[in-house]
């Protein structure tokens, strides 16, 4: 049984500056698979993960409509928990950022912002979340070393491990692989499937190849609309716009 | 002709350097001048009586110890004001304000608390301090004094430190769910300290060496004992070293060298570690 995750409900987002981000989006993000929003720059892809984890607070956003459902409850409502929000919704940056610590503290520092102090809980998390995210035996030695003296391409996989410590239910990924080299990129994208079978993964892939390569499902974006929306092996083959089929083939974009 | 041209060009570059290289070397030469001088003129006064005791014979004699004590307590009184203050407001524009007609307005007020002339300080803290909120002629006093004078570097120096941790921090830590004290409190205070901390010490090393705004506040002529609490006033090396240099008739040169040396050596000291801090922050910074 296919369960929807997330159901968005015509959200339209304006940005201060003038420029319209997302108009009248709607589509529901199935669970435990990895969907992909796919499309040229400026199509509103990673202003949608943003509103996802409610990251757009820190942006200056004029006007917005519409509603977002995650497991049925609006996150878009300025009551909710934003905290508690980002903790079930996790995020991965398309530029690997580390904190100024090391790869160990990076990996907790989630969780000892909600308050966990046990270092028996700490030390598991540690273990399970750099084995989850493909990284633990390229750094078990070297745990207390910064994070930032790792490569880039392991950078975004201990990255990946500091989201999945918090154990979140939602991973959002925005070009998570645009600065890596093949293998690593490789590397992250197996994480991602073997991700899936416990997380809805929503992923901006940066090429079209790699939205291909990783959607269970797939959403192409053009300057802020949704033109199609479907299954990932039928929309990469079978595209039914015009639009869709164009940008696939490299017409554009 | 065209040979000729490239040759004149790379004469006139060699000039240009050299004039900027000679400039660079003159901005030397005043400090480096400063401390030989002073140190040859004063370095005979140095001894440990003059340093651990009181002076006597009208000053003429003796040491200057409660003038020491007196500017170490005046800086510790000015730190214990103006740098939770000052790092508060930072951290407020930094992090919190918006830009807004109220955050350009306390900009400004910033802008023209650095501009006032020292003295104007020192009448405003004896209208205020002194006589408004009858704290007397105090350590208290002054050091408030001080402080209000010292803010403007305190602040502006700490808001540009914060401002310099890179952006992407902040939203990486909020992702992760951390709230926006959380963020300033372990990631970007923890980055910007060593800059913050160097923007303190320069700040309280200029509050040291000022004699205005200590002259109505909580500066002594003579104290024959040290002072026992922040009511009391006290005697501070640069207002020591203004009354022996215009105020004490046959005063021995090399006591008014001696003064100044130790003066300079205090603030000299605090300029190196400031130095130290921000060098190694620099080596160890990993971003």
């Amino acid at each position: 049984m296919v369960e929807n995750k997330i159901v968005i409900e015509n959200l339209s987002l304006q940005y201060s500056d003038g420029t319209e981000s997302l108009r009248d989006v709607s589509m529901e993000i199935r669970q435990n698979a990895v969907t992909v929003l796919f499309g040229p720059a400026g199509g509103g892809k990673s202003t949608l993960l943003r509103c996802l984890n409610r990251l757009n607070d820190l942006t200056e956003v004029k006007a917005s409509s519409g509603q977002i459902l995650i497991d049925g409850e609006n996150i878009l409502d300025p009551k909710i928990d934003v905290v508690a929000l980002r903790r079930k919704v996790g995020m991965v940056f398309a530029r690997p950022v580390p904190l100024p610590m090391s790869i160990r503290e990076n990996v907790i520092y989630g969780l000892e912002l909600a308050g966990e102090k046990r270092k028996s809980k700490l030390d598991e998390a540690v273990d399970r979340s750099l084995k989850l995210a493909a990284i633990w035996d390229e750094v078990k030695d070297r745990l207390d070393e910064p994070a930032i003296a790792l490569s880039g391409g392991q950078q975004q996989r201990v990255c990946l491990a500091r989201v999945l410590a918090l154990q979140p239910e939602i991973i959002l990924l925005d070009e998570p692989t645009s600065g890596l080299d093949p293998i690593s990129t490789g590397k992250v994208e197996a994480a991602l499937l073997e991700l899936k079978k416990e997380y809805t993964v929503i992923l901006v892939p940066h090429s079209v190849q790699q939205a291909a390569r990783t959607a269970d499902y797939a959403a192409f974006f053009l300057t802020g609309e949704l033109i199609e929306y479907g299954e990932g092996k039928s929309l990469f083959t079978v595209p039914k716009q015009k639009k869709t089929e164009d940008y696939i083939m490299g017409r554009f974009g | 002709m065209m040979k000729l041209f490239a040759r004149n060009r790379h004469v006139v570059q060699r000039i240009g350097f050299s004039l900027i290289t000679l400039m660079a070397v003159v901005t030397v030469l005043p400090i480096v001048g400063t401390v030989i001088f002073i140190l040859f003129k004063g370095g005979s006064a140095i001894s440990l009586e003059f340093l651990t005791g009181f002076p006597h014979d009208g000053m003429r004699a003796g040491g200057i110890l409660p003038a020491i004590v007196g500017t170490l307590y005046l800086t510790i009184g000015t730190a214990v004001f103006s740098v939770p203050l000052g790092i508060a407001a930072a951290i407020y524009l930094a992090e919190y304000a918006k830009e807004n007609q109220l955050t350009r307005l306390i900009r400004l007020a910033i802008i023209n608390l650095a501009g006032i002339p020292s003295v104007v300080y020192g009448l405003f803290g004896l209208g205020l301090f002194v006589l408004f909120l009858q704290f007397g002629t105090s350590i208290l006093a002054a050091s408030l004094t001080l402080s209000i004078m010292t803010l403007p570097v305190i602040i502006s120096t700490a808001e540009e430190s914060l401002r310099s941790v890179p952006q992407s921090f902040r939203t990486v830590s909020i992702s992760l769910g951390a709230t926006r004290w959380q963020t300033i409190h372990r990631i970007v205070l923890k980055e910007a300290l060593p800059g913050i901390l160097t923007g303190v010490i320069l700040g309280l090393e200029r509050a040291a060496g000022e004699t205005a705004p200590i002259l109505f506040t909580g500066a002594a002529f003579f104290l024959p004992r040290l002072p026992g609490s922040p009511f009391d006033a006290t005697m501070a090396l640069p207002y020591h070293l203004f009354v022996i240099s215009t105020q004490v008739p046959e005063m021995p040169i090399q006591i008014q060298y001696g003064t100044a040396l130790v003066l300079l050596a205090f603030v000299l000291t605090m300029n190196v570690i400031a130095t130290v801090i921000r060098s190694r922050a620099r080596a160890r910074r990993q971003w």
